[in-house]
């Protein structure tokens, strides 16, 4: 058994517990608003709740800020959470491995699918100039990358993917209200699967909502939210694949 | 307000280049007329309305003239045509089409001088239908009085247009002086509009008539409420172009996005097909005193706002020539550009407020459209709402004319109503404290912004006589906007394109650019 670790929030002082919390209620503003928020914190779990701000946004919608104390805490010693564990390497680091270990180039094909309309992500992984300083996929000299942008049906995506012969589709999916990253992404698994070329790719998603956890349930092999550049995704797909190709050759062997 | 030196001369030369790629691309495409152009006549013509399996009556006038091979004629002269020789309406003809008991191409041959008289007329009372709501905008401009800039734009995005009504509302009470109803993703790609009031979408609603109206009501509503002129905005892009001009002119919006060079990069539209489209629902936008509103601003969101800012000038060109090409007033184009530079970048507010006051001096009288940061906006609300604060100083300082809202939570969620509260309580905050600002400083000869500016201004400048020597679709070809190269026969919509015969006539064409003289 762990050794407990219990942690609370910190405003200012060890185990305070204080929390900042602001919304909206569809009430107009005055005294009866403000007592409803205070029972929006109680019955969040926050004691102690003072309002310091509330006004009418319009009519009829009051904000609030506040903050509230989290008396009980969480024991951080039963916390686990998949991640993708792995150790980051360098643009120069990823090319060498890829170069001793595949003696070719790894062939990445992106794309934001469905009707996503949005390209910040898989641009910030793919293009040459990569973001916050982070140089994208193809800058790599042993990465062929091909990025389609925005808006690929799946059927297509995996249409290119074959016809390119990838070995790792990159799915970005920025749009998430009502889940339409879901459905989308549990459409191309099915479509892979389907087909029987699931195991054929390497698949990773990336994208603001999304955790390692989440396209792990979606049928991903991995999953890259906000704060990740592309060696971070660069190093894990290039270490998976030289594990299964290890793992192919031992077998091969027996 | 506090001026740049700026090399004039560069300027006329960027114009006189920007004037000889638009003709180019004009002379190469007047041949041609588009499906949507014609379901545009259809619709200009009063056809309303869907056949049974949903799908719009001017589509169904405009696939059946293609399925005959004959919509080179275009979609005026064949209407024309069974309306003078059956004697029923045009509506009427329409729902027969799409009953499958009319064919406009089986009925007698009248006269073609005589259908061109009978389009005329048809096409006359259209304009007076547009006529009617720009007088109702003036009337109640001059009611109310013009807004100071910048206007402050707020965007609504439910997917369902009767909460986008609750959010529009709420804005325009906080003190959003124009709505901008984002459409759903992928509307651009559908060659057809829905129709009726929508309640599903996914990041914005569909663009519909019926939701325009509706949309419309409300802020009329509340504009009268509040006493003041709520503008409305919403996109005539994509595969749509001028239809949705046209309902936009209907329907009385005030500012519609338009960019053919935003399709072709970002929604991979045909080039020809979606210039054609341009071309006209300029002309519709012009005639409707509607303000467009060009995407340039798009193109930092993929490239470098540092390394590509002359991309964006150059575009602001083209789309000026473009405009005017179509007979637009300079005080209707509303050219984009927007606050994308790294924050990171030492003097970024300095390169950024440099180049928002050269596009101020060089599209004196156009309505610029600036955008708030998007692309370096992370999920801390706290930097992110700095950011837009810095964003709203270069607004004001350089007088653009819409301030588009930027939203602490981009890159988490479609807004929520506190989160544009607190974007217009930002932008009134800086618009007051910084009223006269401007006025009080002068930039420094040779300074720092002086120079950035001059050095864009020249990069655009030599970017625009490369693009002179091979053409807009050579350039669009190699990838010189955005870094995305476009084929010319590639992308969507190329099928829609025909080439225009014989008997074909635009009665809008004449009576549209007439229009806009008159405005000017």
């Amino acid at each position: 058994m762990p050794i407990e670790q219990w942690v609370k929030p910190y405003g200012d002082t060890m185990n305070d517990g204080r929390i900042q919390v602001s919304f909206t209620l569809p009430v107009p503003d005055g005294d009866r608003a403000v007592e409803a928020a205070r029972e929006i914190m109680f019955s969040m779990g926050l004691t102690d709740p003072v309002i310091a701000w509330h006004e009418a946004l319009a009519e009829g919608f009051t904000f609030f800020v506040a903050y509230g104390s989290h008396e009980k805490g969480i024991d951080y010693s039963k916390i686990k959470v998949q991640t993708v564990d792995v150790h980051v390497m360098s643009m120069e680091e990823t090319d060498a491995m890829i170069r001793e270990r595949f003696g070719r180039k790894i062939r990445v094909i992106g794309a934001s699918t469905g009707t996503d309309a949005h390209t910040v992500g898989i641009d910030a992984i793919m293009n040459m100039k990569g973001y916050a300083g982070h140089f994208g996929l193809e800058r790599y000299e042993m990465i062929e990358a091909l990025n389609l942008g925005s808006q690929v049906p799946n059927e297509e995506f995996i249409r290119e993917a074959i016809a390119f012969d990838a070995d790792v589709m990159l799915i970005s999916q920025t749009v998430t209200q009502k889940d339409i990253h879901i459905h989308n992404m549990t459409e191309l698994v099915e479509l892979l699967e389907a087909e029987s070329i699931r195991d054929r790719f390497l698949l990773i998603l990336g994208g603001p909502r999304v955790t390692h956890e989440l396209a792990k349930e979606l049928g991903c092999d991995a999953g890259f939210g906000p704060g990740k550049y592309a060696d971070d995704v660069a190093s894990y797909f290039v270490t998976e694949l030289d594990k299964r190709r290890q793992a192919r050759s031992s077998m091969s062997i027996a | 307000m506090a001026t740049l030196r700026l090399n004039w001369d560069k300027v006329a030369k960027a114009r006189e280049a920007s004037s000889a790629i638009a003709d180019d691309v004009n002379d190469r495409l007047c041949h041609f007329t588009t499906v949507t152009v014609e379901r545009s006549i259809a619709r200009l013509f009063g056809i309303d309305g869907v056949d049974k399996y949903d799908v719009p009556l001017s589509n169904v006038v405009v696939d059946h003239l293609k399925d005959k091979n004959v919509l080179g004629e275009g979609v005026a002269y064949w209407l024309a045509q069974g309306v003078l020789t059956s004697g029923l309406s045009q509506q009427k003809l329409a729902e027969g089409i799409a009953t499958g008991d009319v064919d406009l191409t089986r009925l007698e041959q009248a006269d073609p001088y005589v259908c061109s008289i009978w389009a005329k007329k048809q096409a006359q009372t259209a304009l007076e239908r547009i006529r009617r709501n720009k007088r109702f905008r003036s009337d109640r401009l001059e009611l109310f009085g013009e807004r100071p800039s910048p206007l402050l734009y707020a965007i609504v995005a439910t997917g369902n247009i009767y909460e986008d009504i609750v959010q529009a509302k709420a804005a325009a009470r906080q003190g959003a002086d124009v709505i901008a109803v984002i459409r759903t993703t992928g509307q651009s790609l559908l060659d057809y509009v829905p129709y009726g009031a929508t309640t599903e979408g996914f990041g914005g609603t569909m663009a519909t008539q019926e939701n325009f109206r509706l949309m419309r009501a409300a802020l009329d509503e509340v504009g009268d409420e509040l006493g003041r002129y709520v503008r409305l905005c919403n996109y005539c892009s994509g595969l749509c172009m001028p239809e949705i001009a046209v309902m936009g002119a209907f329907e009385r919006l005030d500012v519609m996005l338009n960019d053919a060079l935003y399709g072709i990069l970002f929604r991979d539209i045909n080039m020809q097909r979606t210039l054609i489209d341009q071309s006209f629902s300029r002309m519709v936008n012009g005639a409707a005193g509607i303000i467009i509103n060009t995407g340039e601003d798009n193109y930092l969101t993929t490239a470098d706002a540092w390394e590509e800012a002359h991309t964006v000038l150059a575009s602001q060109f083209i789309n000026e020539q473009f405009a005017l090409s179509a007979g637009m007033a300079e005080e209707q184009m509303g050219l984009g550009h927007a606050f994308e530079m790294n924050p990171e970048l030492k003097n970024s507010f300095v390169y950024e407020l440099a180049q928002a006051q050269m596009a101020r001096q060089i599209f004196p009288n156009a309505p610029l459209k600036y955008m708030p940061p998007t692309k370096y906006m992370t999920g801390n609300i706290f930097r992110g709402h700095i950011q837009d604060a810095l964003f709203n100083a270069v607004t004001v300082m350089t007088d653009q004319r819409f301030l588009l809202l930027g939203m602490m939570t981009e890159a988490i969620h479609t807004p929520h109503m506190s989160d544009r509260a607190l974007a217009i309580e930002n932008a009134q905050y800086i618009k007051r404290a910084m009223a006269d600002f401007s006025s009080e400083i002068e930039y420094k000869k040779g300074g720092l912004m002086e120079r950035r500016a001059d050095q864009v201004l020249s990069e655009a400048l030599e970017l625009l006589e490369n693009i002179r020597v091979d053409g807009l679709f050579h350039a669009l070809e190699t990838g010189l906007f955005a870094g995305i190269k476009r084929r010319r026969a590639g992308g969507k919509g190329l099928e829609g394109v025909v080439a225009k015969g014989e008997h074909y006539d635009n009665p809008f064409v004449d009576l549209f650019l007439e229009e806009q003289r008159g405005v000017q």
